[in-house]
């Protein structure tokens, strides 16, 4: 019993059973409706990649993205000073050869400043939402396939958190866990996970039902291989385009919080500190620079993810599959 | 209207006219030529079928007469659309509109989707009313609930006041032409008016339809796959083939002698319900073609068995078959294809077992199966208020090798049934022996180790495979949980074995067609020799050129490796082909079983001789002699059976019973019972009695 049927299967059936065993030969293939010429082996990521790279906007995005995680990893050891060191016989300087972006209240550089700043933005920003995911996931998951009380208990917890109301939320779990960056991590972990679950429940719920579920079933697959190997590969895509376009709204609520004075050290060069600290320079001819540079940071960061996102969806959205 | 009347109109030659048409698509991909320079007409009074697998552009001409087809992307090359002598394409926009619905109105496949759910069922056909007519509100609403009465709607007055979502299937159909009829217009077109619909409502709706066409002298366009309707229904035959029409002619002159490979090969593929011994079917071999790359010359000439350079060469013209007959073909060999259609069809090989089917073992024995489904309310704590009685106590038994199918409409249990007895659903109560060994009693990890024995193919081939995997390994995936060697000549020999090229194995399915699609779920199935099969309703997504491919190549599965088959399927004429023995079911029971031809030719059962009754035959002359038995009404609700006999609210014996008669009905629940002595052939009805209903 353990030689596979198709032992019996050789060519020379094929005339016995007669017309029926069309092979498709070249010419069949050709002209087979769903076997477009070209995509042969090239399987379905080959597709997403080449709806990903003919998004003009997207690859702006991907470009913004690579140099900030480049400018994230080696920034410090390249950029001009140390994005710490006070001078302050050479403060409020305006951008020139020597300081790109002038010198802030301390007389720090503030190009290295944003550097560092950027570092601390991609590292929360990534951290934050890979801790979601993997919350968010495993929740939603269980909810969706489990069904029942377990939908019921996380559907509830989903809702206790969701009740806080974010930045509140996060200033109380900053204040109790302490200063610091990992407290941060852990508040923005804490308030953001909600989505992600509650997407995935939703998507999982209904794929639990999809005919290849049960064809799975009926090999003899159990559920963790049910969940692991079809349910999840393909509810992810939508929780995975939430996720990369919430990289940027994470970076926001980091530099919200530093700009009020809660989580990262008063003298670490965050964009919200540096923000917050250009404030009284905010109506003050030639003093822009000061609150524009971290801004701008900001602002280009969550574009660039944003645009990544958007990128993702449509080149993930099967509907848009064939069409162009 | 008066203003046009003054320049005398010739009388015109059709009612409707359409005139070389070409509607073309453009897309990444190049120009699809979805028509492609189509030409007919329809009279007064009269029925034109224009009949094509998908992708042929049989709605497309239609649709684009009713302004429905977007542009862009579409194009109109060329082409006139004459309604009474007009040219409708070249009036203004808003003259066209409202031509559109008054003149020419459409009746869609899916009534859900065309009913607008937010309003009224009576508001919407009010509404349609009082576009095209100057009447007042009230006045449109009370003609509404007429027409809703005229389409047989029982009581219409309610009916009108409520939601689609609370009308069935039928009844939404119903509605639909209501809507369509609502200012008597002089041409329907009725695209796969009954294709989402059971049997027993399909004939329904065409009886209706064909009631008002006397009626009111309308002009219909059917456009179908479905031949059969068509030899029921129509007068005219126009058939299609990638954009174009390959043959036109009279319903007797297409289904006789057709004179085009095409169509000679979609009569040769069919399955036929009223043949005593099945012939094997003919597919066409291969697919329709991508509409974006037509082949040069005749578009079927990759598929036929006749080409030759001629047909490679150039594209053939529509000619008449004898100077000036109206049947005309665009073939270059419609002598050869004469000859190939009068030639008797090889029959069936017939399975040579040692010893015949009914002496043999019974593989599978399933002893009184229930499947409820509970009906449960409240978010936390969940109350059970009621059960869904899916399936509701069904005993058979598959000999070894053989081929037994369930059949019955939608929601009558049959693929519930299956699933638990493969225990993909967990049965309620009763057993299930497959091999003398006890299913019901395993544990989940015995049951997942016994899975290799019972093995399962799935309806929908676009569904049934995971969109993420590539086919070497969906079907690796089997051999891995189930314990089996893949070598490296695994997979190619599977793929062989159900007619694949093995260089498929690396892609993924959406590169495939549905027909190739199902072979890929169907080797999932055969993988690692399972005893036991079950079939749900494998071919009922696929044209009939394809359809007959798979059929084929699961009759040749079964007689290689002695697979037992239990065949779940709503189509009537592939049961009569691939069955050895047939269960009819309703409303979660077994209401007749017998052998496959005594079943067809001798049913017992009103509700079997409903059915059977109900199934068109693609053949004209046996169609014009054919009575119909045209059930009322729905499938009742199986959470609320009625009591008694199940099926007494819609039983048309039933009516004819005298009411001590009925009273026994409606008391007392009948048993599967021996039919006239044979135990073979049991039905479960008190009055149950023979009564022709094939010719």
């Amino acid at each position: 019993m353990t030689t596979p049927t198709s032992a019996g299967g050789s060519p020379a059936d094929a005339d016995a059973t007669g017309s029926a065993m069309v092979l498709p030969g070249p010419d069949a293939a050709a002209g087979g409706t769903a076997v477009p010429l070209g995509s042969r082996g090239s399987g379905q990521f080959a597709d997403i990649r080449r709806r990903f790279v003919r998004n003009r906007l997207a690859m702006v995005g991907l470009a913004i993205v690579t140099v900030l995680i480049v400018l994230a990893i080696i920034g410090p050891y390249v950029t001009p000073y140390n994005a710490f060191e006070q001078n302050l016989a050479n403060t409020l300087q305006p951008p020139s050869a020597d300081h790109w972006f002038g010198t802030d209240v301390l007389g720090r550089d503030l190009f290295s400043g944003i550097v560092y700043g950027c570092r601390l933005a991609i590292l929360v920003g990534l951290l934050t939402v890979a801790f979601s995911l993997l919350i968010g996931l495993t929740l939603g998951a269980v909810a969706g396939f489990k069904g029942g009380a377990w939908d019921g208990i996380i559907a509830r917890f989903i809702d206790v958190f969701l009740a806080f109301p974010p930045l509140v939320g996060a200033i109380v779990i900053v204040r109790a866990v302490g200063g610091g960056v990992t407290p941060v991590i852990v508040a923005l972990v804490a308030l953001g996970w909600m989505t992600t679950a509650r997407l995935t429940r939703g998507q999982v719920l209904a794929l639990r039902e999809a005919e290849y579920v049960e064809a799975a079933r009926s090999i003899g697959a159990d559920n963790r291989r049910i969940v692991m190997r079809h349910v999840l590969p393909n509810a992810i895509a939508p929780v995975l385009v939430y996720a990369f376009t919430n990289i940027g709204v994470v970076i926001v609520a980091m530099a919200s919080l530093s700009y009020l004075g809660i989580g990262v050290p008063p003298d670490v060069p965050e964009w919200g500190r540096l923000i917050s600290q250009a404030t009284p320079f905010l109506r003050v001819e030639g003093k822009a620079h000061l609150w524009l540079a971290p801004a701008l940071a900001i602002a280009i960061t969550t574009l660039g993810f944003a645009f990544v996102a958007d990128g993702m969806r449509d080149s993930l959205d099967p509907k848009l599959r064939g069409g162009n | 209207m008066a203003r046009h009347d003054k320049a005398a109109v010739p009388q015109p030659a059709h009612l409707l006219e359409v005139q070389d048409l070409r509607v073309h698509f453009q897309t990444g991909g190049g120009v699809v030529k979805a028509v492609d320079g189509v030409s007919w007409h329809v009279d007064a009074g009269e029925t034109l079928a224009i009949v094509g697998e998908s992708g042929s552009g049989k709605s497309v001409s239609a649709m684009t007469l009713l302004g429905l087809v977007p542009s862009p992307p579409a194009t109109f090359p060329s082409g006139r659309v004459l309604l009474e002598g007009r040219s409708l394409l070249d009036m203004p926009e808003q003259q066209q509109r409202r031509l559109r619905g008054k003149d020419i109105a459409m009746i869609f496949q899916d009534p859900l989707t065309a009913l607008n759910p937010v309003f009224r069922v009576g508001e919407q056909i009010a509404e349609m009313i009082r576009v095209h007519q100057d009447v007042g509100k009230m006045a449109a609403k009370k003609r509404a609930v007429e027409l809703l009465d005229e389409v047989g709607i029982p009581d219409p007055r309610l009916r009108a006041t409520q939601y689609p979502h609370e009308f069935s299937g039928g009844m939404r159909q119903r509605a639909m032409i209501a809507m369509a009829l609502a200012n008597d217009p002089k041409v329907l077109i009725a695209d796969e008016p009954t294709t989402a619909l059971d049997v027993t409502v399909q004939a329904q709706i065409m009886s209706l339809l064909e009631k008002l066409q006397a009626e009111r002298d309308t002009a219909i366009v059917l456009i179908t796959h479905d031949l059969g309707l068509v030899a029921a229904h129509a007068d005219r035959i126009m058939v299609m083939y990638a954009g174009r029409v390959v043959e036109e002619g009279a319903n007797d002159e297409i289904f006789t002698a057709p004179r085009h490979a095409y169509t000679h090969g979609l009569l040769s593929s069919l399955t036929r319900m009223d043949h005593a011994r099945p012939e094997k079917l003919e597919p066409i071999p291969g697919q329709p073609p991508n509409l974006a790359r037509v082949p040069r010359g005749c578009a079927f000439h990759p598929r036929c068995p006749f080409a030759t350079d001629a047909c490679r060469a150039e594209v053939p013209l529509l000619v008449p078959t004898i100077p000036g007959s109206a049947h005309r073909h665009a073939c270059v060999h419609p002598d050869e294809v004469a000859v190939a259609h009068d030639r008797p069809r090889e029959p069936a090989p017939v399975v040579t077992a040692d010893t015949p089917v009914d002496e043999r073992a019974p593989m599978l024995e399933v002893h009184d199966l229930v499947k409820h489904f509970p009906i449960k309310v409240g978010t936390f704590v969940k109350r059970t208020v009621g059960e869904v009685k899916a399936v509701d106590g069904v005993t058979l038994d598959i000999t070894e090798g053989s081929t037994l199918s369930l059949v019955g409409e939608s929601g009558c249990g049959k693929s519930t049934a299956a699933r638990a007895i493969l225990r993909l659903h967990e049965p309620t109560s009763g057993t299930v022996e497959l091999g003398g060994r006890d299913v019901t009693g395993l544990s989940q990890s015995q049951l997942r180790a016994a899975r290799r024995d019972m093995q399962i193919v799935f309806q929908d081939p676009y569904a049934s495979l995971n969109p993420r995997m590539t086919v070497r390994q969906i079907l690796s995936e089997k051999y891995e949980l189930l314990g089996g060697q893949v070598t490296a000549s695994t997979i190619p020999d599977l793929l062989e074995t159900v007619g694949l090229a093995p260089e498929y194995a690396d892609r993924y399915p959406h590169e495939f067609s549905g027909g190739q699609r199902q072979r890929v779920g169907i080797a999932r199935a055969i993988a690692l020799n399972p005893k036991f099969v079950v079939l749900d309703e494998p071919v009922s997504a696929l044209d009939v050129s394809i359809q007959a491919q798979v059929l084929n190549l699961l009759e040749d599965l079964q007689q290689e490796f002695g697979l037992t088959y239990l065949f779940i399927a709503h189509d009537l004429s592939v049961v009569r082909h691939i069955s050895d023995r047939v269960a009819v079911m309703y409303l979660g029971g077994i209401v007749e079983i017998a052998d496959r031809d005594a079943l067809f030719e001798r049913p017992h059962h009103p509700y079997t001789q409903a059915l059977i009754s109900a199934v068109p035959i693609p053949d004209p002359a046996v169609e014009r002699s054919r009575e119909r038995i045209v059930l009322t009404g729905d499938v009742p609700n199986p959470a609320n059976p009625p009591s008694g006999c199940r099926f007494r609210t819609r039983c048309w014996k039933h009516l004819q019973l005298s009411d001590d008669d009925k009273r026994r009905c409606i008391e007392e629940p009948p048993t599967l019972q021996p039919a006239s002595g044979d135990d073979r052939h049991q039905v479960s009805c008190h009055f149950a009695g023979e009564r022709e209903v094939l010719r």
